[in-house]
């Protein structure tokens, strides 16, 4: 029957044009399964949280900065300190930054532990590995484009770490600074990977890495079918249940923002020297004093190039989990996968500690 | 062929030997006491570039017989008698040619400068007790100047001069006072060259001299100063106290106030107060005595002004406001402090209102900088506390929300 009043012809409108009814429909069946380990669930939709606020806050920042050596550093000081609410809007982007990183771990390592990854969300984990990547990509490049003293020595070492890889190091070193030193070219490469090509890339990847979730529906722990389970509906339930997680999280970074407002240090003097105990973000920094502790050479290898390739047999092996996570048999690896989760946990909570301290 | 590599073995024994230097050869076996030229000499400056014994004392270096070595034939003229010294130094010194092909920037006119000083003018008159060239630069192993172990190397300069100038017992014949190291060791000179490290600040020769070395005359001290202290030079000539100071019987012009060789970090307790320099020419109340304190206390009074914007901005920072600009401009606050500081020196207090009116300026400016700054971070807590009260109140309409969704059957 026809629609008569005038809202439900206005919704039939637009449902004849874009199918609306049908993506509510999905929203109206999607469950959550209610187990011990449901809050897990809350960290995905945290990292998406923060994503929005970084493209949010970002965006607002694009209308001041200036991406230049002249002006960046102080175009970023105008925003702190003439723009109203500058201050906000820069610490929110920095300080949601780290805990957007900080989300992106604790979302991996709650799919390791609670084996999500496993057949058929292969593809699930991987975009989802290629994500943290690409957040870790963003906070290398955002870091320097406010062109401080700090900044621009940590980029430096970052890029010389990518000069010793072999082969390709040089050349790809190169690459990320556009030319042989950390200049006016590496300040606008990374602007141009933080703005447009990271998030291109990005988009399409949260694109793919939740329609994958919608897809396969939540995992819910190995053994446990999920007809075994109770759900709550995700609409508006567990929704609602995610905002209330939102508004802490935004409590939190409000509370960070207004105390502790992101430094901008001295501008970033090339020919200064590099200041005192100089090291990355939080989140580079366990590799990072790995790197410092590893001896000069190793038998007749170089020690940096040796680490180097301890990290990239590392990565590889966490990015190909969901495959040797499996026997030829088809059994579950769960104790393996498992222990080697409990050991990277440690093993970086313990370097980037350490990587403090020292 | 036997026959030419014999040839060749006697040629290049026979130019060996000659290319030895007999003087270092004897010199070195003889005993411990007399072998020190042969010691010393490794490490000097005439060595290196080199020449060697015979070319200052004269003889054949080559010649391994001790009688034709240093015959008087072959030019010996061993060791040269003390008042002999600088002219005998001098014969190299004072060639331009000759110095020219070893250090060609080097000045040769010390000889006759040194025949103007008090040194050289003694020695003429025959007094062997006055510095001449070695008792400076050492002997046999003179090093240059800049090298850090030379005993003319700025920071040993004020010592090696000390050697002579602080011994009461040889100083005793000529009437002069001893005490000027010990004077020289408290001044702000001394702490500019020792610990910081500032190779420039003066030390005894950059007043007195080096090879021309006598006392600034009471009429030239100011000019003395003045060749670092530019600007208060200038401002002295234009002062009441320049007729006064560098007259004759004056005092000697900056140092009636500062003193020479113990010169301290001024301060306005030199313009008023019971140490004040002034008092000692003006009576405490008259005019002058007024002018000074008044000066003083412009100066204190824009060194508090900008304390305090420097200590309430420190605390904004501490708070992580961001203060970079204003700090900045304390900055300049505190050159105009220098430069009223050194207007103090022309003793115009119109001419040192200028750059007190711009420090408190500054210093006002900074000020309400730093407490916008500081206000600023009082509005964000309490921005933040009403924030995180609405973000608590829309979690329990949420929570109720949720309840009242899964009270429904």
């Amino acid at each position: 029957m026809p629609a008569t009043d005038p809202k439900n012809k206005t919704l039939d409108w637009l449902d004849e044009r874009t199918g609306w009814r049908m993506v509510r429909d999905l929203a109206d069946h999607k469950v959550v399964p209610i187990h011990a380990g449901t809050a897990w669930y809350y960290f995905g939709g945290i990292t998406l949280f923060l994503l929005g606020i970084q493209v949010i806050t970002g965006v607002l920042l694009l209308l001041y900065y200036r991406p230049s050596v002249a002006e960046a550093f102080d175009s970023v000081r105008f925003i702190m300190t003439r723009v109203e609410f500058g201050w906000l809007i820069r610490s929110i982007h920095s300080w949601s930054a780290n805990l957007l990183i900080l989300a992106a771990f604790v979302h991996m390592f709650s799919v390791v532990f609670t084996h999500a990854y496993r057949r058929p969300r292969e593809l699930t984990w991987l975009t989802g590995i290629a994500l943290l990547g690409l957040m870790l990509g963003f906070g290398f490049s955002g870091y320097l484009l406010p062109w401080n003293q700090i900044s621009y020595f940590a980029t430096k070492v970052g890029t010389d770490m990518a000069a010793s890889v072999p082969v390709a190091g040089p050349a790809m070193a190169r690459f990320l600074r556009g030319g042989e030193e950390v200049g006016a070219a590496t300040l606008t490469r990374f602007f141009a990977f933080h703005v447009m090509i990271l998030p291109l890339i990005t988009f399409g990847l949260v694109g793919l890495h939740l329609l994958l979730v919608q897809f396969h529906g939540m995992s819910t722990p190995s053994g446990v079918s999920p007809s075994q389970l109770a759900h709550m509906k995700f609409f508006p339930n567990f929704f609602l249940r995610e905002m209330v997680i939102w508004y802490g999280v935004l409590a939190v970074l409000g509370t960070l923002a207004a105390i502790f407002p992101w430094e901008l240090g001295l501008k970033a003097d090339p020919f200064a020297s590099a200041p005192a105990g100089i090291r990355p973000e939080w989140y580079f920094l366990a590799e990072f004093y790995t790197l410092k502790l590893i001896p000069s050479h190793v038998w007749f290898f170089e020690g940096e190039l040796l680490g180097l390739l301890g990290f990239g047999l590392l990565a590889a092996g966490w990015v190909a989990l969901p495959f040797w996570a499996t026997g030829r048999n088809g059994e579950h690896r769960a104790r393996l996968v498992t222990a080697a989760g409990v050991f990277l946990i440690c093993y970086l909570a313990t370097f980037t500690i350490l990587g403090y301290l020292k | 062929m036997r026959a030419s590599a014999i040839l060749f073995l006697l040629y290049w024994s026979l130019s060996v030997a000659s290319a030895q230097d007999s003087c270092m050869t004897c010199h070195s076996a003889m005993e411990e006491g007399t072998k020190g030229p042969a010691t010393l000499i490794k490490n000097d400056v005439h060595i290196a570039h080199g020449l060697s014994c015979a070319d200052c004392h004269g003889g054949d270096r080559t010649s391994d017989d001790p009688t034709i070595a240093m015959s008087k034939a072959k030019g010996f003229k061993g060791k040269p008698a003390r008042t002999a010294i600088p002219k005998f130094c001098a014969s190299c010194h004072g060639n331009p040619d000759f110095m020219r092909k070893f250090a060609p920037r080097e000045r040769v006119d010390q000889y006759e400068l040194y025949e103007t000083s008090v040194h050289g003018k003694r020695l003429a008159a025959g007094d062997t007790n006055v510095a001449t060239c070695i008792d400076c630069h050492s002997v046999h192993d003179i090093r240059p100047v800049k090298d850090g172990m030379s005993p003319v190397h700025p920071l040993h300069v004020a010592e090696t001069c000390s050697r002579c100038h602080s011994d009461k017992v040889k100083m005793a014949p000529y009437k002069i006072p001893t005490n000027q190291f010990e004077e020289y060791r408290t001044s702000v000179h001394w702490e500019a060259m020792t610990k910081r490290g500032d190779l420039s600040a003066p030390s005894c020769a950059s007043c007195h001299g080096n090879h021309g070395a006598k006392p600034p005359q009471v009429e030239s001290v100011a000019a003395v100063c003045g060749t670092c202290h530019v600007t208060f030079e200038a401002l002295y000539d234009k002062s009441v106290h320049k007729a006064v100071f560098s007259g004759a019987g004056g005092g000697g012009g900056c140092i009636v106030c500062h003193s020479n060789h113990g010169i301290h970090q001024p301060s306005t307790a030199m313009l008023v107060g019971p140490n004040a320099v002034c008092s000692g020419c003006h009576e405490a109340g008259s005019a002058p005595a007024q002018t000074a304190a008044q000066m003083a206390a412009w100066i204190d009074g824009l060194d508090r002004a900008l304390k305090q914007s420097e200590t309430v901005l420190a605390r904004a920072e501490e708070y992580g406001m961001e203060v970079s600009e204003a700090q900045v401009r304390l900055i300049d606050g505190r050159e105009n402090l220098v430069k009223s500081r050194l207007a103090l020196h022309a003793m115009d207090p119109g001419e040192m209102r200028k750059p007190i009116d711009a420090g408190m300026a500054i210093a006002k400016e900074t000020l309400a900088a730093g407490q916008a700054a500081l206000r600023e971070k009082d509005f964000r807590r309490w921005g933040l506390a009403v924030s995180v009260l609405l973000i608590g109140i829309a979690i329990l309409a949420i929570r109720f929300l949720i309840r009242r969704i899964e009270a429904r059957p």
